[in-house]
């Protein structure tokens, strides 16, 4: 989580914190309100764990979200997608945003622990439930297995479709599939990779499902 | 996406009570019930759908499998297609309808979707779900696009001159076969509708798409009781092995006796404005010799009166195709 992150190297500005902060430095001035979490850190709460604030918007209506472990009080416009909740709300950018209309996975997020897609869900319908992101993978010690695999594995080119895959991998580990490469292929496909690292990604979750 | 009023029913009662306000069930909804969302948010981001409230059915008590007296399955409104097809009874029984949900989208979206929803998902014509071009079904009377323009992927069964978009289901055409009923409870009590009687044809008034009223939720689906020894299976054909919707597909439900065809069951997906269940290819199944023959005279019967457009006339012989390998792979199984 970026929390720890930061905790663990507190004299590393690592890029995260660079585009958080820059990033919220225009959210300020532009569209203050309308990412309130990142307007909340401008206003120079520093590392503070940027969430819950409770910005000014019209019809915005009250959710409690738990997000990796953590709980979120939270006031959100009622179209808000789960997924502009979790990376414009609360700040976690490592889910992606890439169709916006559930035919890429970039955005798979596991809710109660089965994988969704967060785009095509309201962060209303998630109220009282157990969200987690690929920033709730790994501890502060170690990756995920997985998230090591798609290291070792070079199991990605450009990354971005990377999250998704690896919250579909995860969660294909406990899903009824068959041990052939066929069969994983098959439970991936809702991920799309435009780099087209398929090769390496079925190798990396081949090599965690023999390892489990 | 436009502005609306996000409200979490506590019980079916109020969930209908306040569906009940709606002026449509159907095209232009001023109230919807929201199960998994994967249809009905992403035609919200498209300003194709534009309710002014949304009703989450999710935390109703309508999520249980469960046998019924008579030994079929009971199956609640919001189940998701993941917990359905993966349902022991299901596997066993049912398992054109375990086959039909684990070819429709990806391992994700079948963890969201619901029962009940996917009996009202919509077409993906492309001309419906773009607001710059005109569509008789999302605006009556505008005129129809596809009839003249792109229509690879769309219907040659059950067309009218309003309207040719395909129903885009898996779900829907194992259940035609099952012979599924679907229980609403509505502003006037309950009712039970056949499979067959649930889905409108476009004819014109393509915006209605079901028999649904304001006010009907959808409670659950049954599927009678199981056809001992029966041979099922469900083939799709598309463009690309997975996530992809049907080019064609088929649901077949056999029983053989001595070689013979004792009782068929036949739906047809990707070519129909709705599932297609084909009674004529039923009768030219059933009594009959299960060989090459009879499939392929089976195929030509589901098809017949099959009606291509410029750039979909390829369908015809590739759902004869489909149902005829379907066909002779289950007799064979």
């Amino acid at each position: 989580m970026p929390d720890e992150d930061h905790q663990s190297r507190p004299s590393s500005p690592t890029r995260r914190k660079f585009l958080l902060t820059t990033g919220s430095g225009v959210a300020a001035s532009v569209v203050a309100g309308y990412i309130p979490a990142l307007a909340n850190s401008a206003a120079g709460e520093g590392d503070a764990a940027p969430v819950d604030a409770v910005p000014n918007i019209e019809g915005a209506v009250p959710i409690a979200l738990r997000i990796n472990g953590k709980e979120h009080s939270l006031r959100i416009d009622p179209r808000t997608t789960l997924l502009d909740c979790i990376r414009e709300t609360v700040a976690l950018t490592g889910t992606k945003k890439g169709c916006d209309h559930g035919q890429c996975g970039a955005c798979t997020v596991h809710v109660n622990g089965r994988r969704v897609l967060s785009c095509l869900n309201l962060a209303l319908m998630h109220d009282g439930e157990e969200i987690t992101t690929v920033e709730g993978l790994l501890t502060p010690d170690a990756l995920h297995p997985m998230q090591a695999a798609f290291l070792a594995y070079d199991a990605y080119q450009c990354g971005y479709c990377t999250s998704g895959q690896i919250m579909s991998a995860v969660a294909l580990l406990k899903e009824p599939c068959g041990p052939d490469d066929a069969s994983v292929k098959e439970l991936m496909s809702g991920n799309i990779c435009r780099c087209g690292a398929y090769a390496n990604i079925v190798a990396a979750i081949q090599q965690v499902r023999k390892n489990a | 996406m436009r502005i609306f009023e996000f409200i979490r029913p506590t019980d079916p009662a109020s969930a209908i009570a306040a569906a009940a306000q709606s002026k449509t069930a159907q095209q232009g909804a001023d109230v919807r019930f929201m199960g998994g969302g994967t249809t009905l948010i992403d035609l919200m981001k498209l300003n194709v759908e534009t309710p002014d409230r949304v009703l989450d059915i999710n935390r109703l008590p309508l999520d249980k499998i469960e046998v019924t007296p008579n030994g079929g399955l009971k199956i609640g409104a919001t189940v998701r297609n993941s917990d359905l097809a993966h349902h022991a009874k299901v596997q066993k029984d049912y398992s054109v309808l375990s086959q039909a949900l684990l070819n429709g989208a990806s391992a994700q979206i079948r963890n969201m979707a619901t029962v009940s929803g996917n009996l009202l998902q919509r077409t993906r014509c492309v001309y419906f779900r773009d607001t710059a071009m005109s569509c008789n079904k999302r605006e009556p009377g505008s005129g129809c696009p596809a009839i003249s323009g792109h229509n690879r992927t769309l219907a040659i069964l059950g067309t009218s001159e309003h309207c040719i978009a395909t129903n885009p289901s898996d779900m829907c055409v194992a259940m035609a076969a099952l012979e599924a009923t679907i229980h609403v409870q509505g502003p006037k009590g309950s009712r039970a509708i056949l499979f067959g009687d649930f889905h409108l044809l476009p004819g014109n008034t393509p915006n209605r798409e079901t028999v649904l009223e304001p006010g009907d939720l959808i409670t659950h689906v049954t599927l009678p009781p199981p056809v001992a020894g029966s041979k099922q299976l469900y083939l799709k054909l598309r463009d690309r092995a997975s996530y992809e919707f049907a080019l064609a597909s088929a649901a077949v439900v056999l029983t053989i006796a001595g070689g013979n065809i004792t009782r068929a069951r036949i739906a047809l997906g990707g070519v129909g404005t709705k599932p297609w269940r084909s009674p004529d290819a039923e009768l030219a199944l059933t009594g009959k010799t299960a060989n090459e023959a009879t499939f392929r005279q089976a195929a030509e019967a589901a098809l017949r009166g099959a009606k291509p457009q410029s750039e979909n006339g390829f369908k015809i012989e590739l759902a004869k195709r489909c149902l005829t390998y379907a066909l002779r792979t289950a007799a064979t199984n």
